[in-house]
């Protein structure tokens, strides 16, 4: 679904990413670890288009199309998703009007009519409850006054509703006490399928306790060091990232 | 033969018709010498530095109509707030039409200036209040000569207007160029609340030109809502004077919405002549091409523990302009006041520009007063966000925009008005918007 091959970019000249090699496949669940500074938040608004990031070589291929031209809004059509880690409050446009507007942006793109306003609803009840959300909620001005936890289930909520085939979560777990985070994690996985695919990013094993990874990798400095299965995110929960460090000076 | 000249020649013409007793006769006399002697505004007055009235005097306007014209109530009902019940003063170029009109005499005053200044029973209030709250500059004065017919409305102390008021002031376009000069009074007593939605709407693309003077009296303990739809052709202009003067704990807010026109000037200010009064003003102008609109605002902080908020919020397109200059005048005796002023513009294209000049001139020592302007373009982040979401940059930005100029809505107490200048403001910028959960 994903195949990122020898990715660079940069922010203002300063090379972050030093050649991301990375791939996901449908059913999947990825996580990427890494201390704080080594490109994790880089790399998830890379992929998601973001164009304050230069991507100065490499390829971004999703789907078997190469994405790294494409827009943020372009590639959220073809099926990608950001959570991000801070979302952006937006005061004057409601939950509701802002998912509809996205939604039908979507639709737009693809060829599509408006939903009708009554699937629209429909919709957004059932998605609304699988994150057990109070109608109200939807209501607010987007993210304006939103607690951390209801800013990330709102996030979830947002992924729930445009049901994209890459979902990428950036430090989807910060600030989430332990019952948002079950919240959060239960609707991520009742939103897996065999179809579609997560990658998260994380900095603590935490999260994946609850979205079980099928591979973790390791990022730092710019380059993903180490990959392996969900052993590797208790090893980094115990050990921290000195001893790989460690192993990269010994190489 | 120049403007200022005709409108000298049309006013004796103009005095020999109208019959009123000689107090209004002798104010309309010295206020016409007064406009003889000071004229139009120029770019040279501190004041009008930025608005030039150059343009829109050149054109030929007809100072009276001709005849009078007859509109249907279906041609125009998109300008009423019509899933409202309000009561309603219409004027067809400048004449009051009664068919249009829902006025009333019942507990509350809700009519016509033209009586206010004609009959017997007005004349204590009349005399209290006319020409007693606006300054007398050029524009006032020139107002007052011509003062005929406007709005009146009279609410007596402790009475709560039982529905909003509603002032439409057609132009039909039958004249090829015409000048307004519609005079409004509202005097609301002690303890009395009236909510008022004012509107200038042409129905052509002929020339107006409408020099407007409201003057509103709050006594203490009032409330008064004032609501300026201003939404007009492309050569329509507008000198809007209005003067609040405020009693002791009294609460005034005025609204201000400019969506379009040739020329807009709002004046607007605000004397606080009491204690713990709060005075507010807020804006959303989003203009385009040549549009020019321009915010001259005051607040005369002249009695202690007093409050004022302002908040004026522009987007300009294309060649347009935008204006804000925005005094406050705290004097020595208004301690513990709490003035605050912010202006926040966005220019969407580079050839849009803003003026924004505010003006605090404070000579008491104890007061809390802040000021905040920002001319920019929309943020970064929240374009990704809207954008990594399926929103295409276009779309994103007249969301972003929808937004920063939405939140000034919250203040508007009239649920049925806050949806529809939010329509407005969502048609402007072309989002498509609001269904309700």
């Amino acid at each position: 679904m994903l195949k990122i091959k020898n990715l660079h970019a940069s922010v203002e000249d300063k090379e972050i990413l030093k050649g991301i090699n990375l791939e996901i496949n449908a059913g999947e669940v990825h996580a990427i670890m890494g201390p704080n500074g080594s490109g994790k938040s880089t790399l998830a608004s890379v992929i998601a288009g973001k164009e304050e990031y230069e991507q100065t070589e490499g390829e971004i291929i999703f789907e078997n199309e190469e994405i790294s031209e494409l827009e943020a809004d372009e590639r959220a059509h073809k099926g990608l998703f950001l959570s991000f880690q801070y979302p952006v409050e937006i005061p004057g446009v409601s939950v509701t009007n802002f998912m509809k507007t996205a939604i039908n942006e979507t639709r737009k793109a693809q060829g599509l009519e408006d939903m009708p306003a009554k699937d629209m609803l429909k919709k957004i009840r059932e998605k609304s409850e699988l994150l057990d959300m109070d109608r109200k909620f939807l209501s607010r001005s987007l993210n304006e006054g939103f607690s951390g936890g209801e800013k990330k289930r709102n996030e979830i909520f947002q992924m729930a509703m445009l049901e994209p085939k890459l979902s990428i979560l950036d430090e989807t777990d910060s600030g989430l006490d332990i019952d948002a985070l079950k919240i959060v994690s239960n609707g991520v996985n009742k939103l897996r399928t065999k179809d579609n695919a997560v990658l998260v990013i994380t900095h603590y094993q935490r999260l994946l306790d609850y979205i079980v990874p099928d591979y973790v990798h390791v990022l730092l400095n710019g380059k993903i060091v180490k990959s392996g299965g969900k052993e590797l995110a208790y090893k980094l929960e115990e050990q921290g990232y000195d001893w790989i460090k460690e192993e990269m000076k010994a190489l | 033969m120049e403007l200022k000249d005709k409108l000298i020649s049309s006013f004796f013409a103009f005095e020999e018709q109208v019959d009123v007793n000689s107090e209004v006769h002798n104010i309309r006399s010295e206020a016409m010498k007064n406009f003889e002697v000071s004229g139009f505004p120029s770019r040279k007055d501190e004041d009008w530095k930025y608005t030039s009235l150059k343009s829109i005097l050149k054109e030929d306007y007809s100072i009276f109509p001709k005849k009078e014209d007859a509109i249907e109530y279906k041609d125009v009902k998109k300008y009423f707030i019509h899933d409202i019940d309000a009561y309603t003063v219409v004027f067809i170029d400048g004449i009051y039409s009664s068919h249009l009109s829902q006025t009333t005499h019942d507990k509350i005053d809700a009519c016509l200036m033209s009586s206010a200044l004609t009959k017997d029973k007005y004349k204590p209030v009349i005399e209290k209040y006319f020409n007693k709250i606006a300054p007398k500059n050029s524009l006032n004065s020139l107002n007052t000569a011509f003062s005929r017919e406007g709005a009146f409305i009279n609410i007596p102390k402790n009475t709560v207007a039982d529905k909003p008021i509603q002032i439409l002031n057609f132009s039909t376009g039958n004249e090829s160029a015409l000048m307004l000069q519609p005079r409004n009074l509202v005097v609301v007593g002690e303890n009395a609340h009236v909510q008022i939605i004012e509107r200038h709407q042409s129905l052509t693309d002929n020339a107006v030109l409408t020099n407007a003077v409201t003057e509103i009296y709050a006594d203490k303990r009032a409330m008064v809502d004032y609501y300026k739809i201003q939404n007009d052709h492309a050569n329509a202009s507008l000198i809007d004077n209005t003067y609040v003067e405020q009693q002791g704990e009294s609460n005034c807010s005025v609204h201000t919405f400019s969506f379009g026109g040739k020329l807009t000037r709002n004046n607007l200010q605000f004397f606080q002549k009491g204690e713990h009064i709060d005075s507010t003003m807020k804006g959303v102008t989003i203009i385009e091409d040549k549009q020019h609109v321009d915010h001259n605002t005051l607040v005369h902080h002249i009695e202690p523990n007093c409050e004022s908020h302002q908040d004026y919020k522009g987007i300009y397109d294309d060649k347009s302009v935008g204006v804000f200059n925005g005094k406050v005048l705290v004097e020595k005796e208004a301690q513990k006041t709490n003035a605050f002023q912010s202006n926040n513009n966005i220019l969407v294209s580079d050839k849009a520009t803003i003026n924004s000049k505010p003006q605090l001139e404070i000579f008491a020592d104890d007061v809390a007063c802040s000021h905040g302007c920002t001319i920019g373009q929309l943020d970064e982040d929240a374009m990704f966000y809207l954008k990594s979401r399926g929103i295409p940059a276009k779309e994103a930005r007249a969301l972003l925009m929808y937004a920063f100029a939405n939140n000034v809505l919250s203040s508007v107490k009239i649920p049925e008005l806050q949806k529809r200048v939010n329509k407005l403001i969502a048609n402007k910028l072309n989002v498509s918007l609001g269904f309700d959960l």
